[in-house]
């Protein structure tokens, strides 16, 4: 990553807000800039389109977007932007939308064709309709083909899905993994959504009151028992993990980990099928001997790695060792006490469930 | 229909052919400018172009008489190019009637400027486009319902004016003898045969203009297209 990532410094006053941020992001896969509202994470990302402008240095690949002297305006940065609304032009039809930029590119820049992009978001049968003749759903999609035909070398979306409902955001999802799958550029993708972070990103940027308390990677970031508090209800880990065998009796897959194995509902995935889980730290229990009577399918032998504050005064983080992974327990204070854990300790981990994420 | 009132008729219309034509012109990078400036000067701006909608037209006919009259700054300068001076004239005619007619097309541009916001601008410079760019290729087109009324009150309101052509223009055939004052004349001689007919002309010309301004939707007719 010595030239290929994102280099941003950046700092920048609004009455009653400052940014302030020093990031090296990597040049490949997606970036979560991740945070509550007001955390700064979307005046980051326009920042660094150069739709705010900010004091500081912003380069990628070793390429100067701004510094102390120089400020490239947005229309000639080469990147791709995607609205929290799709913000498609309403006099233009959906297939005028998705040439408006491409036009604009010099075709020997072009890497991605408009084939592609149709193809890869999938709207195809829509390009001769109008922007207000589409749903929320597809107007997304449309947006994010638009972005992508100018073959931007970084791709910036903002919220793509907080303004669509449930449904809506099941069926662009699966688009999204399929961008982060093939796409050669990276991707800053701004949530406020656990789930979307534990879907999506490889890399994390925890952002608070307009500085970045972590970056890293995701479960690197997602380990360290100083942010759960950032993230409450959803504190967690990620899993990369591969299904290794597959219960047709009781519909159960067994996904391995380095380190060890989960059995999880059988969703379709084949032998050797790489899956995210995504494992709350609310749904792990701990244990100091193998409970063998109790409903709990997937038990795991670890040690106490380390000790952290939950949410509540009541409420302890404590991460687990098993293997090469670590994992996340949330147990009140008085178990915590009543078990007499301390880091070293060998405990018995017992998830509840997992959630295959991918 | 008359010599006389054809002619007035014919130069009421070249005159709000060619007013509408500046005020667009005009206007537009005033409305721009009104709609996103955050300078401190917007609110004396915006309260001079304004000024058309609340003062009497002979209050501007006067003013507008005196700074294009030999001794006035627009005089001085129409002199020095050699045109001589501007009142009694047809361009006088026009000149006064730009500034009179202002307001009626920079606010509706203005508005729709401003309704549009700041995001299709935004979107637009993610996509490539340079300023120019966005101008031409996504605000005119955003804010068309916005010039179309902007250009039909000003078209429909120049050839309404009175006060400041009686002022600016005299009463001049076929130079400044607009309809409305082709109308005055008559009814002061008491011919109110052709006051009738050329005031119903101009009833059913403003009915007409106001029923095709108040029956376009421009949001119907878009999902319609």
């Amino acid at each position: 990553m010595s030239s290929g990532d994102l280099q941003a410094n950046l700092a920048l006053e609004f009455p009653g807000f400052e940014l302030a941020v020093d990031l090296r992001l990597p040049g490949r896969g997606v970036t979560a800039l991740f945070g509550h509202s007001g955390s700064g994470k979307t005046t980051l990302l326009r920042c660094l389109a150069g739709l705010e402008r900010a004091r500081g240095r912003v380069s990628i690949n070793g390429e100067i977007w701004q510094d102390e002297k120089t400020f490239m305006p947005v229309h000639q940065r080469p990147l791709g932007y995607v609205f929290q609304e799709a913000s498609l032009f309403p006099h233009l039809s959906v297939m005028a939308n998705l040439q408006y930029g491409m036009r604009r590119v010099a075709a020997t820049t072009l890497r991605v064709s408009l084939e592609q992009a149709i193809e890869l978001l999938g709207i195809g049968h829509l390009l001769q309709r109008r922007p207000d003749r589409l749903s929320g759903g597809e107007r997304q999609r449309v947006a994010i083909a638009r972005a992508l035909a100018v073959s931007p070398r970084v791709l910036c979306m903002d919220e793509p899905l907080a303004a669509l409902d449930w449904a809506r955001r099941q069926e662009i999802l699966p688009f999204l993994e399929r961008l982060h799958d093939e796409l050669e550029i990276p991707l800053l993708y701004v949530t406020h959504a656990a789930d979307e972070v534990a879907r999506l990103a490889d890399h994390l940027v925890v952002m608070d009151r307009g500085r970045a308390l972590a970056s890293g990677p995701l479960n690197e970031t997602l380990a360290r028992l100083d942010l759960p508090i950032q993230l409450g209800e959803e504190a967690g880990v990620v899993l990369q993990a591969r299904i290794a065998e597959r219960d047709q009796r009781w519909h159960l897959a067994r996904a391995e980990f380095p380190g060890g194995s989960l059995w999880l509902r059988d969703s379709g995935h084949a032998i050797g099928d790489a899956v995210r889980l995504r494992v709350l730290a609310r749904d792990v229990s701990l244990a100091l001997t193998p409970q063998a009577d109790s409903s709990i399918l997937n038990r795991l032998a670890g040690e106490v790695d380390a000790v952290g504050e939950g949410e509540h005064p009541a409420l302890r983080l404590v991460r687990v060792k098993v293997g090469d992974t670590v994992l996340i327990s949330r147990i009140t204070a008085r178990s915590l006490a009543a078990l007499g854990l301390a880091v070293g300790m060998p405990v018995w981990v017992q998830i509840k469930s997992a959630a295959m994420v991918e | 229909m008359s010599d006389d009132n054809l002619s007035a008729l014919l130069l009421t219309f070249k005159l709000a052919l060619i007013v509408t034509f500046l005020l667009l012109l005009l206007g537009t990078p005033i409305a721009w400018w009104l709609a996103r400036t955050r300078s401190r000067l917007k609110g004396i701006i915006g309260a001079i172009v304004a000024l058309p909608l609340v003062l009497p037209p002979s209050v501007m006919g006067f003013y507008l008489l005196l700074l294009m009259g030999p001794d006035g700054p627009i005089g001085l300068f129409t002199q020095a190019l050699g045109m001589g001076t501007l009142p009694f004239t047809f361009a006088g005619l026009v000149v006064a009637s730009v500034f009179y007619s202002l307001p009626f097309v920079v606010q509706p541009i203005q508005n729709a400027f401003e309704a549009m916001g700041d995001r299709p601008l935004e979107v637009a410079a993610t996509l490539r486009a340079g300023p120019w760019d966005r101008f031409f290729s996504v605000a005119i087109p955003l804010a068309a319902p916005g010039f179309l009324t902007g250009g039909v009150l000003g078209f429909a309101h120049t050839v309404g004016e009175f006060g400041v052509v009686l002022m600016i223009g005299g009463n001049i055939p076929g130079e400044t003898r607009v309809v409305s004052v082709q109308i005055y004349d008559y009814v002061e001689a008491l011919e109110y045969g052709d006051a009738h007919l050329l005031s119903g002309l101009m009833l059913l010309f403003s009915f007409i203009v106001l029923l095709t301004l108040y029956s376009l939707d421009p949001g119907k007719r878009r999902t319609r297209r």
